[in-house]
């Protein structure tokens, strides 16, 4: 695939940056005094969790152990999401010096990306990058003559698994098993890839990790919501003029969004991917923030034609498709969300049978392992709450009087 | 599988296990490499990573059955995978699905009677913007058309 550059702008991420700059600032500054840049730029994760980046920062560096591990998290699975497949084919720099500083700050010595499956075609493109890098010094031992600070950049590639995502799960198939999610605790921080310390981070995470060194936390923090700090990539795809991926700040209003991206006659937007909410046009005042809508950046544009109940199907079946097998409530309650959907679209259901089917949604969310069964119930429930005129009631009856 | 196939195949096991070293972890990228070549990972390729990785063979099996990249059944030459999430599928993947079946004379799931084709349904292939995408082995296209996808798999050998 040819690098569709295009000339993006934004406050944070798409600022100016120069190659390097980061690690040069890095190694002049001390470990802590990263640490407390990133305390005071309050980063939260870019994948949709939301933990304070200096929190897991600070824990893993403190973690004593002869190896520590920082892995990028490049297996962007989420459907409607792929920032950081923008990020790592046209600013390589940001994500990669990103890992470098983080690499100083926890004392680890290996990095590793974890690209999806699905990306398979920048390895290429990537692999010749980090060898730019180990020219310049940037990568290797005694980065830019600082004395025993030795990093590489490996990358890994995953193998078409969404459940791969989550952080054990990656770990998991990083020391070559199924990728199957772990109990937490104990946390990655502490019992990682190898059993060593690990810190779990997203693509976009590092990139703005990469800015605040230089830039500093206060400058950071200037920008977005009080809980919510920066700015944050959209992946907006869907019923829209101008699809693609936007840098805005957090506490952007969702109507704001759609006039950015030129939506029209929009009925929904499902914010957060598959596993995120959907939100109907009464609500479209609503912020886009950790502490009002959180979201991984992932925004899918529905316009009045379209049927949410398909909406609804095409998302069941891709969390049956996904999901491990591993815990019962995710294999199984999974599955019995999507027949419900096929008894709407068929007309053969009893409002008792969907109520109960929303019970196990919720009983899901609870006991579900991982991310994955917590948050599949997710458009199930606000689909056919927020629609249910539309699903059951709409034209006499909705799907009833088809 | 004659015996010089299987000495070839042994060789080649062999040098991803050089390059990728001995270790489980090391599992996954060899996997991938014999993927890569064969479009699948048989029998005997599956008991030769075991042995010299020191695993038991059911271990290895486990895993290629865990990822949807891996298969131990023979696929066709060349793997076509169309995106079928929703952005996508709004985007008219359907379009491109019925003319693809009906010029290859094969359902999703098949592979052409010469072995040139299997073609699948994808999970997101993070191309939602530039829709509806497709992936011919490790190459992506964007913005199809029924006609487009068509023309792409004339293109290919």
């Amino acid at each position: 695939m040819e690098v569709l550059k295009k000339k993006r702008t934004g406050p944070v991420i798409f600022s100016e940056y120069k190659r390097g700059n980061a690690i040069k600032k890095a190694v002049s500054m001390s470990r802590e005094d990263i640490l407390f840049e990133l305390k005071d730029s309050k980063l939260k994760g870019r994948g949709g969790a939301g933990f304070p980046v200096s929190t897991k920062w600070m824990l893993t560096s403190a973690a004593k152990s002869e190896d520590k591990f920082l892995v990028c998290n490049a297996d962007e699975g989420e459907p409607g999401t792929f920032k950081d497949r923008v990020l790592l084919m046209e600013y390589p720099e940001l994500v990669f010096d990103g890992m470098v500083v983080g690499g100083y700050t926890l004392g680890a010595k290996k990095g590793i990306v974890y690209l999806r499956g699905e990306y398979e075609y920048m390895l290429k493109l990537l692999e010749d990058y980090l060898g730019e890098m180990r020219k310049d010094n940037l990568l290797g031992d005694n980065i830019l003559g600082k004395q025993d600070y030795n990093f590489d950049i490996e990358i890994f590639l995953g193998s078409g698994a969404y459940v791969c995502g989550e952080e054990t799960a990656l770990i998991e198939s990083l020391e070559g098993h199924r990728g199957e999610p772990r109990n937490r605790p104990p946390y990655p921080i502490n019992t990682g890839f190898l059993g060593r310390p690990t810190s779990v981070n997203n693509v976009e995470t590092l990139a703005a990790v990469t800015h605040i060194v230089v830039k500093g936390g206060s400058w950071f923090a200037k920008l977005g919501t009080d809980k919510s700090t920066g700015s944050k990539l959209f992946s907006v795809s869907g019923d829209c003029e101008k699809p693609g991926v936007y840098e805005l700040p957090w506490g952007t209003k969702i109507s704001e969004l759609l006039k950015i991206v030129e939506a029209k006659d929009t009925k929904a937007v499902q914010v957060g991917g598959a596993s995120g909410f959907c939100i109907p046009k009464s609500q479209f005042d609503k912020k886009l923030a950790y502490e009002h809508v959180s979201t991984g950046g992932s925004v899918m544009i529905f316009n009045e034609s379209r049927d949410m109940l398909h909406v609804l199907k095409n998302f069941m079946e891709f969390f049956v498709d996904e999901s491990c097998g591993q815990c019962t409530p995710c294999r199984i309650g999974n599955v019995k969300l999507l027949e419900g959907v096929e008894m709407i679209e068929k007309g053969e259901y009893t409002f008792a049978q969907i109520n109960k089917l929303k019970d196990l949604g919720r009983t899901m969310q609870l006991a579900s392992k991982c991310g994955l069964g917590q948050s599949s119930p997710n458009p199930f429930i606000s689909i056919l709450e927020n629609f249910n005129d539309e699903i059951f009631n709409a034209a006499n009856g909705g799907r009833n009087g088809k | 599988m004659f015996v010089a196939e299987k000495n070839a195949l042994s060789e080649e096991i062999e040098s991803y296990v050089n390059k990728y070293g001995k270790n489980r972890s090391a599992l996954l990228m060899i996997l991938h490499e014999i993927q890569r070549k064969h479009r699948h990972i048989s029998e005997f390729a599956q008991q030769e990573v075991a042995r010299l990785l020191n695993i038991h063979p059911v271990e290895v099996y486990s895993v290629i059955s865990f990822f949807a990249f891996l298969n131990s059944n023979p696929k066709g030459r060349n793997l076509v995978r169309i995106c079928q999430t929703i952005s996508c599928d709004m985007k008219g993947k359907n379009g491109l699905v019925k003319a693809i079946e009906r010029e290859l004379g094969i359902k999703i799931g098949e592979t052409t009677k010469d072995n040139k084709f299997t073609i699948e349904y994808a999970n997101c292939l993070g191309l939602c913007e530039v829709g509806p995408a497709m992936a011919i082995n490790d190459q992506v296209f964007l913005q199809l058309t029924p006609e487009k996808a068509v023309e792409l798999l004339g293109k290919v050998k």
